[in-house]
């Protein structure tokens, strides 16, 4: 079968794998039709994630037909097209019996630190991804989840993280009626923070970024104010300014570890890598939330440490709250948001692209080019 | 819980202001209590390990399941091994492991070349799309690598007269 294959930073191609196979009685294959590269898939391009190897398969974005299943799957049957959460989750465990799916103890070996996720080096488990034509999916009576018959398969896959990462950056932030919204970042995540922000009834969703097609596509989008922060010298300041010098009720960092703006930051966290990644937008968060205010997370950062004004986090009394999207937790109420119209992730792709074009799909992605918001790529195995 | 609340019945007061609304994860998470209980839950199955996994010094065993995609080898392998030893919370496990992952992009490299395939490195990195949508950022890169590359190359030059 096809696969991406990651070869070091800034180089992938696709190749022949073998066919993956069922290794657990709760494994299923999927036939892969849509997989998507998610802006967190950029931390592994660039070479971010410790333990990223050689030879690995990323995605962690994808829908599929079931093809084959294990002995003790009982929710699926072969033929069911299913959005597969990009969390690896064995639903016994005492976090995800608490709804913590993002958390999982029992299926991922290589680090108590983080999670399982598909396709996202071995820090995050050593599984391969869904950008192939087929992929091994442990736990199936967990996560995959069959899609309605009457959604669209585009909005399908973008249920399986950028919805639930959106959404969830919001319902963490705890927003109140009538509050002051500030989301960093206007890549798909954070397009979707500021469009899910408004079901919490805020007053004001802010968006900033450096690029401005995505300012303008999130403008048109998310219905919220955008600005560049590179027309300000000073981002902090230009918040507080423009929240009656009192600071946002709460701020959302949607970029995570390859933040631009702060060349200390950048230097030495994504040059020299003495921290994991360049922490500006968290950095600003914190210094632009209100005192007593609440910083939501959900920008991928590595294991290791980095550089925060955790002071400040003291002295201003800020609540910060963090996770990798609870993609179970959240498919019913987001189903329904699409279903019902409230939501249209789809609009978000910009680019279809075949599976065997990955590199350039990357590229196009990372650097990006032509407007890119969100590529989609399609295996020719997908009919 | 019961056991919780018998063990602590000596200590005057203990447990009396307790608030399970202020639960400040929720509602990512849905607390049960069900965390004083540890490891007490029903387990999936084990996966047979059949092939060598480097498992989290902080894990007492391994996880039900696991990833078993491209398993420790050669040079970046023996590294990997090393930075196993140590927990997630030391250096010593973390850039062993960035330093491994640099290691195998060489060995890739080699492992191409004895298979007799010979990379396209600028398809692998798009190089092609990079020129179709950003002609103008390419040039002043490569310009930029070649002016930098010169002066290396002349100063390099001057040092061994």
């Amino acid at each position: 079968m096809l696969a991406m294959n990651y070869r070091g930073p800034y180089r992938v191609r696709t190749e022949q794998r073998p066919m993956p196979e069922i290794q657990h009685p709760e494994d299923a294959i999927i036939r892969v039709t849509r997989t998507c590269i998610c802006g967190s898939d950029l931390h592994l391009y660039h070479g971010m994630v410790p333990d990223t190897r050689v030879g690995s398969t990323f995605g962690h974005e994808f829908t599929g037909i079931v093809e084959e299943v294990g002995p003790l799957v009982q929710n699926l049957k072969v033929g069911d097209q299913v959005l597969v959460p990009f969390n690896i989750a064995c639903g016994r465990c005492n976090f995800c019996k608490q709804g913590l799916y993002g958390n999982c103890h029992e299926a991922n070996t290589m680090s108590t630190a983080v999670g399982s996720i598909f396709g996202y080096s071995h820090t995050a488990g050593g599984f391969d991804g869904g950008q192939a034509e087929y992929v091994r999916v442990p736990y199936a009576d967990v996560g995959p989840t069959v899609i309605p018959a009457d959604m669209d398969p585009d909005d399908a896959v973008l249920l399986t993280d950028v919805v639930p990462t959106g959404y969830q950056a919001a319902e963490m932030a705890g927003i109140k009626k009538g509050d002051t919204v500030v989301v960093f970042g206007a890549g798909p995540i954070g397009i979707m923070a500021a469009r899910c922000a408004w079901f919490f009834g805020p007053s004001r969703v802010i968006i900033i970024d450096q690029i401005d097609y995505r300012l303008e596509f999130a403008q048109n989008y998310a219905k919220c104010e955008a600005y560049n922060f590179k027309d300000y010298e000073d981002p902090v300041l230009f918040i507080k300014k423009i929240t009656d010098w009192y600071g946002a009720d709460v701020c959302i960092d949607a970029v995570g570890c390859e933040a631009d703006g702060n060349p200390v930051q950048t230097f030495t966290g994504r040059n020299l890598m003495m921290q994991a990644g360049s922490a500006t937008a968290l950095q600003w968060a914190i210094n632009s939330v209100k005192k007593g205010g609440i910083v939501s997370i959900v920008g991928v950062y590595g294991p290791p440490f980095n550089m925060i004004p955790i002071g400040n986090v003291l002295n201003k009394g800020i609540t910060i709250r963090a996770n990798q999207a609870s993609v179970k937790r959240l498919l019913p109420k987001l189903i329904d948001h699409v279903q019902s119209g409230r939501l249209n992730p789809k609009e978000l792709i910009t680019h279809r692209v075949p599976l065997e074009e990955v590199s350039d799909a990357y590229r196009l992605f990372s650097s990006k080019l032509d407007n890119c918001i969100k590529t989609v790529l399609i295996p020719s195995t997908k009919a | 819980m019961d056991i919780v609340n018998e063990k602590y019945q000596h200590i005057p007061g203990w447990g009396m202001d307790a608030d399970p609304e202020n639960e400040p994860t929720y509602p990512m998470k849905n607390y049960t209590g069900d965390d004083h209980n540890r490891n007490e839950y029903e387990r999936a199955e084990q996966q047979k390990a059949t092939i060598e996994l480097l498992s989290s010094k902080e894990r007492p065993a391994i996880s039900r399941v696991f990833g078993t995609t491209v398993p420790p080898s050669g040079c970046s392998g023996a590294i990997r091994r090393y930075a196993f030893k140590h927990s997630e919370d030391k250096m010593r496990h973390w850039i062993p492991l960035i330093i491994a992952d640099r290691v195998q992009v060489w060995e890739g490299l080699l492992d191409d070349l004895r298979s007799g395939y010979i990379p396209n490195i600028a398809a692998e990195r798009g190089w092609k799309v990079e020129w179709k949508y950003n002609q103008k950022g390419m040039i002043k890169k490569v310009a930029t690598i070649a002016a930098v590359g010169l002066v290396i190359c002349l100063f390099s030059r001057k040092k061994s007269r």
